[in-house]
């Protein structure tokens, strides 16, 4: 379903991706993991068509979508969350997700009952005409899954949805992202939860420093030595990287 | 958009109608019509401004343009004034398209955006007032012959209504704009870019159609300035009183709203009259007092007028933009 | 074409006249680079001290250089409270909120000195106003050079206090790192305040050099605003350097085109390059990369 070969991300003198090769089977979730500054969101706006890769091809149903702008790709039926939420903070809940909707709804009337469809779906439908600005974070993150949702994608592209949510929110969450699945959606997800990329993941990537250091099953993966080193030796460090680091 | 949409347009603008039969002194039909073209300028910025958050500091680029194609092909191709009119409006759209595909393709926002339609309005204005087909900095006159087949009219208040007519169809473009995909988008653009970008949204055909609605409605404002002073010249074409009386009106009335840009532009100008009755001839005052209001607007009250209207009801709505 | 002599005489009038548009951009530079603000305000600010100077003289019987050490303190304290107590509070830290009170601070001034002093133009009468300096065949306006040595000389001195002292520390460090300002304790809110007065101060001094020579009235900011932010942009925004020189460019090109094209199409010029620049390349012609 999606191919990315070879990706190679460079800013400035900094490498963020490095050749980086991954493979979405349809009909998967598939688990994209490693450290704090790894690349994975930048490997996400790849594919999704906001940044282009210094190298590497990205294809999507075997088309090379490489230089197709983000909405195009919207339209191919590719649709990402972002990490850092984006809400249309003016609009309200289901104004916010009808703006997706409308992508395969062209009337106002569809794209509103569509949108209220999506909200009750991940739990925002008792939401609907609160501003988004007044969301919790957790509800924020459902925002962003049902817009995402909203625009009907053969892959779904989601950028730590869970992060940020307590455990009884986790809990109400995962399902909801299998229930996507097993509706036909392809998921490409990064998370720095394991125990959800565990239960849910058919199989994981991991990279480490822009480099695929592994790949596999979630179990394989987590009992390999370079996965652990990479987890242990830079995860502590990491929480004492300054903090405008962190943010990117 | 359905009936319910249209009924506050449809009984606002007949009850506005009205105003003519019982004022007929033409100091106030002269106000009110002044009032409505501005109002229609601003109509046009707050399809872009507004919904859009794009916000030009040059419209006058716009509003100039159809002033002058107006007077231009009437007086030196000898076009029937409505059909002037109609061109007008193409021309004002077509420049804006073009200062759109420019600035927009070359990923112009926010404070670029606001400088490059500024500068292009002045470099407009600098050939207007040196170019011989615009009759330089003399200006244009359009032949006096009170015909309403040349978009003339002996009665003020038949001038008022076609004015009043051409702000309805506005209102209306705007209502149908808020209700449709186009709008919904328009406004995630404003929001937030790239949010709307993920979400399919092609920003650059939305901003395109945008500027070029926008520019269309605010050069309707300027044909019809040149229709009722039948005289055109740079500064009043493409001066920045104009540009910035198209800001105004829609921050203070009600940006992004439908009715915001006439309440805005009403208020404005009846307080500048009240300010004027005060202050006696003292020049400035009434521009001064806008400017106050502007940045009390902005601190204060960031959805204008008709957004401390609403305040009444409890919703928690944050500052857009 | 015109005699070497000519178009020579008209290239270093361009500099002279660059280097007041240099005072003049510097301020918008410098609160752009820090602040990360379009001060819409900066024209009409430069009409006020202009107003300020030919007060000065009229009323007191300044002379316009003299006027520089009274003016200059006065415009840092107007522009630090502007800027701490009008534009930071009213425009709630958002870009386009910033650009409209700004432009309503500009109509503010520009209409409350048409209020006071109507739209007469005006001059100041020194004695050296017309006064000029011969190089072989070159006739150079006194005041004018003046103006220029001045003008580098304020151009140099504030990029010294930006490197070496610790206000232009804590300017630096506030522009490029906001969070990471605030975190080592510094107040971001008054060094916010002291860019824009310091910007402000500029405009006054460029106000007393332009003076002697130069003519006001209500809306003269605003030949100078467009001019100002061409020159910031060619500049990369947000460099001193890039400023200088982008401000001597615009002010030959000017200077030049006016010889060639007659001066209301030298104006055009400008705004043209402006355009081109913006759409080309809006990191500047002379700056780094942003
Ligand atoms: N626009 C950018 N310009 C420069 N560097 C960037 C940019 N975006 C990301 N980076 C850098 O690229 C590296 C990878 O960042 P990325 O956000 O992709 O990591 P991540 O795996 O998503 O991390 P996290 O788990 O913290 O979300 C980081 O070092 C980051 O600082
Ligand atoms: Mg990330």
């Amino acid at each position: 379903m999606l191919v990315a070969e070879s990706i190679s991300k460079r800013f400035g003198g900094l490498t963020a991706l490095n050749d980086v090769s991954l493979n979405v089977k349809p009909g998967s979730i598939t688990g994209l993991i490693g450290p704090n500054g790894a690349g994975k969101t930048t490997l996400f706006a790849i594919i999704a068509g906001f940044l282009r890769p210094t190298a590497g091809r990205v294809l999507f149903e075997d088309r090379d979508v490489t230089t197709e702008p983000p909405h195009r790709r919207a339209q191919l039926g590719i649709a990402r969350t972002f990490q850092i939420v984006q809400p249309f903070a003016g609009l309200t809940v289901v104004e916010n997700i009808a703006v997706g909707a409308y992508l395969r709804h062209p009337r106002r009337a569809d794209a509103l009952a569509r949108a209220t469809k999506v909200a009750r779906r991940v739990g925002l439908g008792a939401e609907l005409e609160k501003p988004a600005a007044s969301l919790t974070i957790a509800g924020r993150k459902r925002l962003e899954l049902a817009r995402a949702l909203a625009t009907e994608p053969k892959l779904l592209l989601l950028d730590e949805v869970l992060a940020g949510l307590n455990p009884s929110e986790i809990r109400d969450m995962a399902p909801v992202v299998r229930s996507i699945r097993d509706e036909g959606v392809t998921i490409l997800m990064t998370e720095h939860v394991m125990q959800a990329v565990m239960s849910l993941c058919e199989s994981v990537y991991v990279l480490s420093e822009g480099r695929l250091i592994a790949q596999g099953a979630p179990q394989a993966v987590c009992e390999d030595r370079q996965v652990v080193e990479a987890y242990l030796g830079r995860g502590a460090a990491a929480r004492f990287r300054p903090a405008g680091a962190a943010l990117a | 958009m359905t009936a319910r949409d249209l009924l506050p347009i449809a009984v606002a603008v007949a009850l506005t109608a009205l105003v003519p039969l019982f004022v007929t002194t033409n100091t106030v039909l002269n106000f009110l019509v002044l009032v409505l073209i501005v109002a229609l300028a601003a109509q046009g910025w707050n399809i872009l401004g507004g919904f859009g958050g794009q916000f030009s500091f040059g419209h006058a680029a716009f509003f100039g343009t159809g002033a002058y194609a107006t007077a231009i092909l009437q007086t030196r191709f000898g076009v029937n004034a409505w059909a002037g009119f109609a061109l007008g409006v193409a021309a004002g759209a077509l420049a804006g398209w073009i200062i759109g595909y420019l600035s927009f393709r070359s990923g112009l926002r926010g404070s670029y955006f606001a400088l490059v339609t500024l500068a292009f309005a002045e470099v407009f204005r600098i050939l207007a007032n040196a170019a011989e087909v615009t009759g330089g900095a003399a200006g244009m006159l359009i032949k006096l012959d009170m015909r309403p087949a040349n978009f003339q009219f002996a009665s003020r208040a038949v001038f008022f209504w076609v004015a009043l007519a051409l702000v309805a169809a506005a209102l209306v473009l705007t209502r149908g704009i808020e209700c449709s995909r186009f709008g919904a988008r328009l406004v995630a653009i404003r929001e937030n870019e790239e949010a709307a970008q993920a979400l399919g949204v092609d920003t650059l055909r939305t901003k395109l159609a945008a500027i070029t609605l926008s520019a269309g409605v605010t050069a309707a404002s300027g044909c019809l300035y040149a229709q009722y002073f039948l005289f055109v010249d740079a500064q009043i074409a493409y001066g920045t009183w104009i540009s910035v009386e198209a800001l105004l009106a829609p921050i203070i009335g009600g940006a992004g709203t439908a009715f915001g840009p006439l309440i805005g532009a009403l208020s404005l100008h009846a307080l500048g009259e009240i300010a004027k009755l005060f202050a006696g001839r003292v020049p400035g005052i009434d521009l001064a007092l806008f400017g106050c209001l502007l940045v009390a607007a902005v601190a204060f009250a960031p959805e204008g007028i008709l957004g401390l209207a609403r305040r009444t009801r409890p919703r928690l709505k944050p500052a857009a933009g | 074409m015109y005699a070497p002599a000519i178009v020579a005489e008209a290239f270093l009038n361009g500099l002279l006249t660059g280097s007041v548009y240099a005072l003049i951009a510097l301020g918008l530079t410098l609160v752009y680079g820090v602040l990360h603000i379009i001060n819409f305000a900066h024209g009409a600010l430069l009409t006020g001290a202009m107003f300020a100077v030919w007060a000065a003289h009229a009323g007191l019987g300044l002379d316009p250089y003299l006027a520089i050490p009274l003016l200059t303190p006065l415009f840092f304290a107007l522009g630090y409270a502007l800027q701490r107590f009008v534009i930071g509070p009213a425009s709630h830290g958002s870009e386009s909120n910033i650009l409209l009170v700004t432009l309503g601070l500009a109509i503010i001034i520009e209409n409350a000195l048409l209020a006071t002093f109507r739209s007469d133009t005006r001059t100041l009468a020194t004695d050296y106003g017309f006064q000029s300096v011969e190089f072989g065949p070159l006739i150079l306006s006194k005041p004018r050079l003046i103006g220029f040595a001045a003008a580098v000389l304020v151009t140099i001195l504030l990029w010294l206090v930006l490197a070496h002292s610790d206000t232009g520390k804590a300017i630096r460090a506030v522009a490029k790192e906001k969070l990471g300002a605030r975190l080592v304790g510094i107040d971001v809110g008054h060094v916010y305040a002291v860019t824009f007065g310091l910007g402000c101060a500029c405009l006054a001094i460029a106000a007393c050099l332009l003076m002697p020579t130069f003519y006001v009235n209500p809306r003269v900011g605003n030949a100078f605003v467009l001019v100002a932010f061409t020159i910031v942009v060619l500049g990369g925004m947000s460099s001193v350097p890039g400023a200088l020189l982008g401000a001597l460019f615009v002010g030959v090109v000017e200077s030049l085109s006016g010889l060639y094209f007659g001066d209301s199409l030298g104006q055009l010029g400008i705004f043209l390059i402006f355009i081109l620049v913006l759409l080309v390349r809006p990191t500047g012609l002379f700056g780094a990369k942003a």
